[in-house]
């Protein structure tokens, strides 16, 4: 385990260098607001020579996600970034590089969806694909956003699965933080350079058809294996997030007092009985832990993972600490229903909990959830109501 | 799923599921004897997918992929730059792999142009070829941008209203060749499903040229058209012989070959045989427009310098 020291760098530069060291073959994308720092530092190191990947420039998102498809069927490690309008050009390719089982790591600076156009934070982008077939991870910080691609790659490989790492724009693709990249030879300890399944990819040495069409009597079957190897990713993440920890980060889980429980998937922080528990993804979840530090009756669940949904984690978290109100805050909103996670953890607990659950939405577009914005949704949740309430202000 | 090795030299195999007489699965065959066996194929969704491809079935004997309708050029393209890097880390035959993406002229002209126009950009070392039916034969032969003046399509029905629409399409159809050459690749060749051995060879041809290339191939549509099965091989012949589908080559811009013409066959010998063009022949209007379409096949033989 060699220690390479702390850097202060910005998101996107920490996220290029990791990719950098995580060495795919093939790189393709396309600009996009606040995703481009990503894809520019990519550009220019292989500019400078210093990596060997094949970087593909693309006219679109849609082209550049059919281009790393490519790449990918044809056996490389492959990567791409992108964003809000062009993840949502690229939602055809994204379902049928699932469907093919192809371990394409995209990186995802979350940006709100149009309209109004918005090149501002929220989670609409990501979460409005969560039905597509691909891993999804969400970074708090930097130092995570680093961890999860590297993990990313490690378990869609393992499984033919794509995944995909959000990280909130601007919040965390902007900001600069102390950050430790590790060395390319720990990567390379706990990622092994890219090998494709036997047959499993297009080689003329052994032709091999991918992509032929299935009717009614295949169709069910192959979809439900790709929801099974989905459902089977939980196990996986968990234990090359232990993995990981051994081979290259010297920071172990449970490494604080307040922590119950951080397994790759969620992360607990708080009191081990707490009468408000207040659920989020990514970068809030720093705000939300903050809000609470000294609190002794709220704690707070982040979900690091949102696909496959860790369902049997949250309740187990639920079980333990027993609140008598579960707060789901969300940058994004099924609009006419709730907010999405909000539904996936009434889901998880129905008839588990006699806890009230209740969806907030907060955050779109940029604006700033402050933590007295979260402790007003901490005093909230108490009232008798429990619709999908919008929290944009304090007022 | 894995495909079984090709011993006969035939890539694509008896058992596909196309209509009898299918002008496309005659040139696609004809294509295959021109790739050889070191190529990966990328093809779009259409007819040629869909017949050749029934999971767990396959008609292909070479690595065949297909992803979407409109993304089967980038999908050559990303496999060009894997080929590309495994080339340069020691996989030294990936270099000589020929790649190739197909599609019909729905995919081609249509829904996938921007994408095939963002590979042509690129210059890639890919073989894009266009199996131009004329229409979105798969769906129910609804009109493309590649559907001929006048054609009764599924949304561009023949009718009896006054109005243009009852002519059929009434759109001209989309110059690619003109299109693929402002692009400034290096080959660019037309051919017609009457002559497959020009098919081959050009095929054949296209792969040896470095450089991004483009081969459209007119290919009747036994149920598109209306016509009868024995048909497709006449009707590429006729193409070719009114000047309305001339065979061609174009090296690095400049025209090398082209289908001279002996005696001029008529485009109502060519239209005659196609219920999609039925509609013309019973009308003063009909006929107004059959002497448009002459002049459009007169207008080719100009331009193609296809008189002997
Ligand atoms: C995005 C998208 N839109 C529409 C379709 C439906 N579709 C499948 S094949 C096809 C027509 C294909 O026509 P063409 O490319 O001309 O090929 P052909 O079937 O004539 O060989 C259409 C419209 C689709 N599969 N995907």
């Amino acid at each position: 385990m060699t220690n390479t020291n702390n850097q202060i760098l910005e998101g996107s530069r920490a996220i290029a260098l990791t990719i950098k060291k995580i060495r795919p073959g093939v790189i393709s994308a396309y600009p996009i607001t606040p995703q481009t720092h990503i894809v520019e530092d990519l550009s220019q190191f292989k500019a400078d020579g210093e990596v060997d990947y094949e970087y593909v420039r693309a006219e679109s998102e849609f082209a550049a996600a059919s281009i790393v498809e490519g790449a990918s069927a044809t056996g490389v490690r492959v990567y791409t970034a992108t964003s809000s309008q062009g993840l949502l050009l690229m939602t055809e390719v994204l379902y049928n590089i699932a469907g093919m089982r192809l371990p394409v790591v995209l990186t995802c600076a979350n940006r709100g969806v149009s309209a109004p156009i918005t090149i501002w934070n929220d989670h609409q982008d990501s979460v409005t694909m969560r039905d597509a077939g691909w891993i999804q991870f969400y970074a708090e910080n930097h130092q995570e956003a680093v961890e999860q691609h590297i993990i990313a790659y490690k378990v869609a490989e393992q499984l033919g699965l794509p995944a995909m790492v959000n990280i909130d724009g601007f919040v965390l693709t902007h900001s600069y933080e102390s950050v430790r990249i590790p060395s390319e030879a720990d990567i390379k300890k706990f990622l092994p350079d890219y090998k494709p399944k036997k047959n499993g990819y297009l080689d003329p040495a052994n032709p091999k058809t991918m992509g032929a069409f299935a009717t009614p009597a295949h169709y069910m079957e192959i979809r439900q294996a790709l929801h099974d190897d989905m459902v089977d990713a939980l196990k996986v993440i968990i234990g090359e997030y232990q993995a990981y920890r051994e081979i290259i980060s010297d920071s172990a889980p449970f490494s604080t007092s307040k922590q119950l429980m951080d397994n790759g998937l969620l992360e607990y922080h708080g009191p081990k009985k707490a009468k408000t528990i207040i659920i989020a993804l990514g970068s809030v979840a720093g705000t939300i832990k903050e809000a609470f530090e000294r609190s002794n009756n709220v704690g707070v669940l982040k979900l690091k993972v949102m696909r496959p949904f860790p369902e049997q984690h949250v309740l187990d978290i639920i079980e333990q600490v027993k609140p008598q109100n579960i707060a789901v805050i969300e940058k994004a909103i099924s609009l006419g229903a709730e907010g999405p996670l909000a539904m996936d953890i009434k889901t998880a607990l129905y008839g588990k909990t006699k806890a009230k659950v209740q969806s907030f939405i907060a955050g779109l577009g940029g604006r700033d959830i402050t933590k007295s914005m979260i402790k007003k949704i901490a005093r909230d949740i108490e009232k008798e109501d429990d619709e999908v309430k919008f929290v944009g202000s304090v007022n | 799923m894995k495909n079984k090795k090709n011993k006969d030299k035939v890539l694509i195999s008896p058992g596909h599921r196309a209509c009898a007489g299918c002008g496309q699965m005659i040139s696609a065959k004809a294509a295959t004897e021109g790739m050889g066996n070191n190529v990966i194929v990328a093809n779009a969704t259409g007819c040629l997918e869909v017949t050749t491809t029934p999971y767990p079935q396959s008609a292909w004997k070479m690595p065949w992929i297909h992803s979407l309708f409109e993304n089967a050029s980038a999908i050559a393209s990303g496999i060009k730059a894997a080929l590309n890097y495994k080339g340069k880390h020691g996989e030294g035959r990936a270099k000589n792999i020929k790649v190739i993406a197909q599609g019909g002229d729905g995919g081609t002209f249509d829904i996938g142009f921007g994408l095939i126009s963002g590979m042509w950009e690129r210059g890639e070392d890919i073989l894009y070829i266009c199996y131009d039916t004329e229409a979105y034969s798969n769906t129910g032969v609804q009109a493309s941008g590649a559907t001929p003046w006048a054609a009764s399509t599924t949304t561009t029905p023949a009718g009896t209203g006054k109005n243009i629409d009852a002519i059929g399409s009434h759109q001209n159809k989309k110059d690619m060749i003109s299109i693929a050459l402002a692009h400034g690749l290096p080959y660019v060749a037309q051919s017609t499903a009457g002559y497959p051995m020009d098919i081959t060879a050009k095929v054949k041809k296209a792969l040896e040229i470095k450089g991004p290339a483009y081969i459209q191939i007119m290919t009747p549509c036994i149920p598109g058209w209306k016509v009868k099965p024995s048909d497709a091989m006449k009707l590429g012949k006729l193409g070719v012989e009114t000047g309305l589908y001339p065979l061609l080559e174009y090296i690095d811009g400049k025209l090398v070959n082209s289908s001279k013409i002996d005696k001029k066959v008529k485009v109502e010998e060519y239209l005659k045989l196609q219920g999609r063009f039925k509609h013309l022949f019973k009308t003063a209007r009909g006929k107004k427009q059959i002497e448009y379409i002459q002049k459009l096949a007169d207008e080719n033989i100009k331009k193609y310098e296809l008189k002997k």
